[in-house]
Order: structure tokens, then C-alpha cells, then sequence
């Protein structure tokens, strides 16, 4: 191959916007997938729903704001801002929650500051946060998983799923159908000690376990593809996880009655998706390699806390909030020295 | 020393200067009891009678009060002011005064009318403080009640609702239920929807001032003739 005589960036790759996003649009795919699996449709309509909303709400911004709609709709930041609420709400919520979290999303979070690249804060999440302040009812039950429905391996058909999806008021038969999550089962213990909630409540019997594991699984190998492809760097996300499990692991050893052991928080809750998909978000993270080290952990720190001693049972959404705020101020005290200068006094 | 015409007065306290949306002034208040009507109005009105007596007190000892110790004079004047609204309150509506809570006896640390009190009252003659007074608590109290509407019906699909709190026996039928069987939205009921609700209000006044000053440009510039050249190089012969 001839040597191309072009000056630099040598790029091998496209590295638009566009593109990436596809590729984290791709990687979410395998914890999607595990998803539809275990709680059947009701993920995967509620992702196309606020694919459409978001498309629709970004266009129509867009020409109130004048900019060029083909130019910003193929950066697809919407679309990826709609997949990752989608798999961040439970697969039972009605349509017009999955609306109003869309819509809010983008034009509030998004466009108000400014569109893509100005935002403060992820827009997913604020839209996640704000559905699960204002329905804390719809947002806290999760279906069933496979293998606890009535009947052994029966999950919602499409049918049912999509009436529940389109029906204003909670379809009964879903009702049935609906539990807790591992870590808001474990929250609410009460005197129980752990060996015996393990032992005694549905959601965390072995198979039911298992199927929670497999999303978060899902999510960390799509999270380890985006790291192959050089998407983002290692630091936030490990360095979050680390903490995660430094945390937990010194309570559990600590009290294990008390405190959850580290692989329910590693693996029973949002912890995965979050780690690998919400803090590397580069617009609203720390830039410098030490900051996202910072940002990572201060997030982690945070989630654990939040679930151990706040009163949600998972708490990713407000840990990236809150440290959305902070990333200007950690990126402020770890400015990178330039090569050859010396460090400011 | 009044320098404001009348109407200049009405104008800043209704639009220009309008104490919540421009000078974002009392905003504690403002964000806290916006959850419904009758407590931006009960709170509207409350804050209004202090504005206009405090102006008032302060315009008239104006010229007594050396300028060394005249905040500490003002702050005295205004809680003594409070203190007679809060017991009237209690007197009259004390339900209200119940649901209002806290923030009546907190009109005190309400620097919309330290501010009035220092920016205006202290330098003006009686009269045209007591009307910027007025003005400025109509304006608060405006903002207060298309916040409070605002709110209540994203909130809870409902306008006008117990209303009698304030307004006695008459006004217990005035609730309108504008959405039927309204799950209500919680979000707007907490803070967080009382500042994105207060965001959009600022956006739409900037949005009408936009709109005007435009008109006015484009109204001025017919009038423009066309301007005469004046020559910076060369000679002039």
C-alpha cells in the first residue's frame, strides 16, 4: 500500500458523531437483547416509541430553533438519548411516561442549554430522573422475569404488551405480573437478615437472579466492544466500578446481614448500563484522564451511598446528575500539565 | 427628588422592573407557595400590604433616619409590618395561614421590599412611594398567580381550588376541574417545577420585549432619512 501523504489527524476510522453513536447504539444490543428475553416485549416498544418522540421533538426544536434538521438528525444523539431511557425505564410503563421522559429530555436537557455538546447534564437522565419523582409508582415495578411468571416460561406476548403500553390506566393482568427489583427487595428487608431474604422472596431466587445477572452481563460486554473501538477510554468506568465494589465489599465483609454483597450492586441493578453507558457520555463527564478518574469514582461513591442509605433503591440517574454539576470543577483542578511546562504554583 | 412620572412608576412595577421576572427578587417565597392559587394569592396579597406600608413608613422618615443606621430602621419597620399582616392573617384566614406556614412571618427577609424601601422609598415623597409599592406587589403578585396556575394544573389538573381559605364561603365552589380523572403530576407540585415554571416565564417576558423592541426598530426605521455622507479622505475642493 502506498504511504498516503497526508497531514494529520491520521485517522483510520470515521469519526463523526454519527458514527459513534451508531456504535453505541450497536453495543447496547446484546443487554437489549437479554432484556427482551427475560421481560418480553415491553422494552423494545417503549424504545421505538421514544425513538419516534425523540425524532419528532428534535425536528420540531430544531426548525423553531432554524438550524439545518438533516445535519443534526443524522448525528443520532437523539436516537441514542431515546434507547438508553427506553432501557432505563421498566418494560411496564405506558406510553405517555416514556412521552413526557422523551420530550422532557430533549428539549429541556438538551436543547434549552443549547443542543448536543452544551448540554450540563445527560439528557437521558433528567429524563429518567424526572418520571421517577413525578410517577414513583409506575417507576418502581419492574415485571416479573421469565422464569417467576404464572406459568413457567410465559412472558407478556406482544399483544399484551402492547395494551398495557397504549392503555392510560395499569392493565390488571399486568399488576399480577409486576415486583420489586433485587436491590429494592433487598432495601426493604426489614428485619429479615439477608440468608433468609435470599432464601424467601421470589425475585431473588437463583433463576430470577440469574436473568438480572444476564442483562447486566449483556450491558458490560457491549460496554467492553466500546472500549475495544476506542469509544471512550477505561478511566471513568472502571474507576466507578472499582469504587463500587471497594464499597461494597468492605460493608458486606463488615456486616453481610446489613449490607448487600458486591455482586447484587455490581450486577442487580442499573450499575452495568450506567457505568458503560451514561458516565462516558462525553459532553457532560470530566475530560482530563485524572478527572475522569475523579468523575468515575465520586459516582460510584454516590451510588452506593444513595442505595445503602437514601431512600431510592437505585441511584445511578441522580449520582451522574450530581456529578454532571461537579465535572466543570474537577476538569478546573486536573488541568493536565503541557508537555514541557512546569507544574502552576 | 421624585424623578418618575406616575406612569413611568406603574410600568417598571408591572413589566420592566417587575420585582419576580427582572429583578428576581423574593424568589424563595415565589418558588415555595406557587403550588396553587390560593396560596399565591394569599401570599401575593400579603406581600403587597407590606410593600406599600413599609414604602410608606420609610418614605415618610426618610428624611430622620441617618443614613448610618437606616437599614437596621428599615428592617424594624418591615417585621413590625409582617407581624400585624401575620396576626391579621391568623385572625381572618387562618387555614390559609395554616397552609402558608412559615412564609408569611418570612415576608420579612423578602428583599423585594428592603430593595423598594432602599431604591425608592428612601429618596421619593410619600405618594409616589405608596404607588410603587402597589405596583411592585401587583407585579410580584401577578407572577405569583400565573405561577400558582401554572403549577396547579399541570400539577393536579385543577384551577381555582379552596379558594374559601382565603376568600371565605362564596368562593368554595369556584374549583374548576379541567382534566377529569388527572393522575396528577407531581413533578410540577415539588420545587424543581416551580424553578423550570419560573425559567419559562422569564423566557417568555424576554421573548415580548424582543418582539417590541423589534417593532420599534423596524417603526423608526421608516422614519430614518437617508443619511448624509461625510467624507474622511482626500481634499475637499
Amino acid at each position: 500500500m502506498a504511504l498516503l501523504r497526508v497531514s494529520s489527524p491520521h485517522m483510520t476510522q470515521s469519526g463523526t458523531t454519527g458514527h459513534v453513536m451508531l456504535l453505541v447504539m450497536l453495543a447496547t444490543l446484546p443487554g437489549l437483547t437479554m432484556l427482551t428475553y427475560f421481560f418480553g416485549w415491553g422494552s423494545l416498544i417503549n424504545i421505538v416509541w421514544a425513538g419516534i418522540v425523540a425524532l419528532c421533538t428534535e425536528a420540531i426544536i430544531l426548525t423553531l430553533r432554524g438550524r439545518s434538521l438533516g445535519f443534526y438528525l443524522r448525528d443520532y444523539s437523539a436516537l441514542v438519548t431515546a434507547l438508553l431511557l427506553g432501557l432505563a425505564l421498566p418494560p411496564s410503563v405506558p406510553w405517555w411516561l416514556t412521552l413526557i421522559a422523551t420530550s422532557f429530555a430533549i428539549i429541556i436537557a438538551k436543547h434549552l442549554y443549547g443542543g448536543l455538546g452544551n448540554n450540563l447534564f445527560n439528557p437521558a437522565m433528567i429524563g429518567y430522573a424526572l418520571v421517577l419523582i413525578a410517577f414513583p409508582l409506575e417507576m418502581t415495578s419492574w415485571l416479573a422475569p421469565k422464569s417467576l411468571t404464572a406459568m413457567p416460561g410465559e412472558i407478556p406476548s406482544f399483544i399484551t404488551s402492547l395494551t398495557s403500553f397504549f392503555s392510560v390506566t395499569k392493565v390488571d393482568s399486568f399488576d399480577v405480573m409486576t415486583m420489586a427489583t433485587p436491590l429494592d427487595s433487598f432495601k426493604h428487608k426489614g428485619a429479615l437478615t439477608a440468608a433468609e431474604l435470599w432464601a424467601k422472596e421470589p425475585i431473588l431466587s437463583p433463576k430470577s437472579w440469574q436473568s438480572w445477572q444476564y442483562i447486566s452481563l449483556g450491558y458490560l460486554m457491549g460496554g467492553l466492544y466500546l472500549l475495544y473501538r476506542k469509544v471512550f477510554t477505561w478511566h471513568a468506568p472502571i474507576s466507578m466500578l472499582a469504587v463500587m465494589a471497594a464499597m461494597s465489599a468492605l460493608f458486606w465483609w463488615y456486616d453481610p446481614n446489613q449490607y448487600a454483597s458486591p455482586q447484587l450492586h455490581l450486577l442487580g441493578g442499573a450499575t452495568m448500563l450506567g457505568a458503560f453507558f451514561i458516565v462516558t457520555d462525553p459532553v457532560t463527564s470530566a475530560t482530563s484522564v485524572k478527572g475522569k478518574l475523579y468523575y468515575g469514582a465520586c459516582i460510584g461513591l454516590l451510588v452506593y451511598a444513595i442505595r445503602t442509605w437514601g431512600n431510592y433503591p437505585d441511584a445511578v440517574a441522580f449520582s451522574v446528575l450530581l456529578m454532571n454539576f461537579a465535572a466543570p470543577f474537577i476538569d478546573f483542578y486536573t488541568k493536565p500539565r503541557t508537555y514541557g511546562h512546569q507544574r502552576d504554583k | 427628588m421624585s424623578t418618575k412620572g406616575y406612569i413611568e412608576i406603574t410600568n417598571d412595577g408591572l413589566w420592566h422592573n417587575n420585582p419576580a421576572l427582572v429583578q428576581l427578587l423574593g424568589l424563595c417565597p415565589l418558588l415555595a407557595v406557587t403550588a396553587s392559587v390560593v396560596n399565591a394569592l394569599g401570599l401575593g396579597i400579603a406581600t403587597t400590604l407590606v410593600l406599600v406600608g413599609s414604602n410608606l413608613s420609610v418614605s415618610l422618615v426618610r428624611n430622620f433616619v441617618p443614613d448610618t443606621v437606616r437599614l437596621p430602621a428599615f428592617v424594624m419597620i418591615i417585621a413590625a409590618l409582617v407581624t400585624c399582616v401575620e396576626l391579621l392573617s391568623q385572625a381572618f384566614t387562618y387555614d390559609l395561614y395554616l397552609s402558608l406556614g412559615i412564609f408569611i412571618p418570612l415576608i420579612v427577609t423578602n428583599c423585594a421590599i428592603l430593595g423598594r424601601a432602599e431604591a425608592f422609598a428612601r429618596k421619593n415623597a410619600i405618594l409616589p412611594s405608596i404607588l410603587d409599592g402597589f405596583m411592585m406587589g401587583l407585579g410580584f403578585t401577578s407572577v405569583l398567580l400565573i405561577l400558582g396556575a401554572m403549577r396547579e394544573i399541570i400539577g393536579q389538573g385543577t384551577l381555582f381550588a379552596d379558594m374559601h381559605l382565603l376568600l371565605g364561603a362564596i368562593a368554595s365552589e369556584w374549583k374548576i376541574i379541567l382534566i377529569q380523572d388527572y393522575g396528577g403530576f407531581l413533578f410540577a407540585i415539588l420545587p424543581p417545577g416551580a424553578f423550570i415554571g419560573m425559567g419559562l416565564l422569564i423566557a417568555v417576558k424576554s421573548i415580548i420585549d424582543n418582539q417590541i423592541s423589534l417593532r420599534k426598530k423596524a417603526h423608526k426605521e421608516i422614519s430614518i432619512t437617508v443619511n448624509k455622507r461625510v467624507r474622511v479622505t482626500g481634499k475637499i475642493e
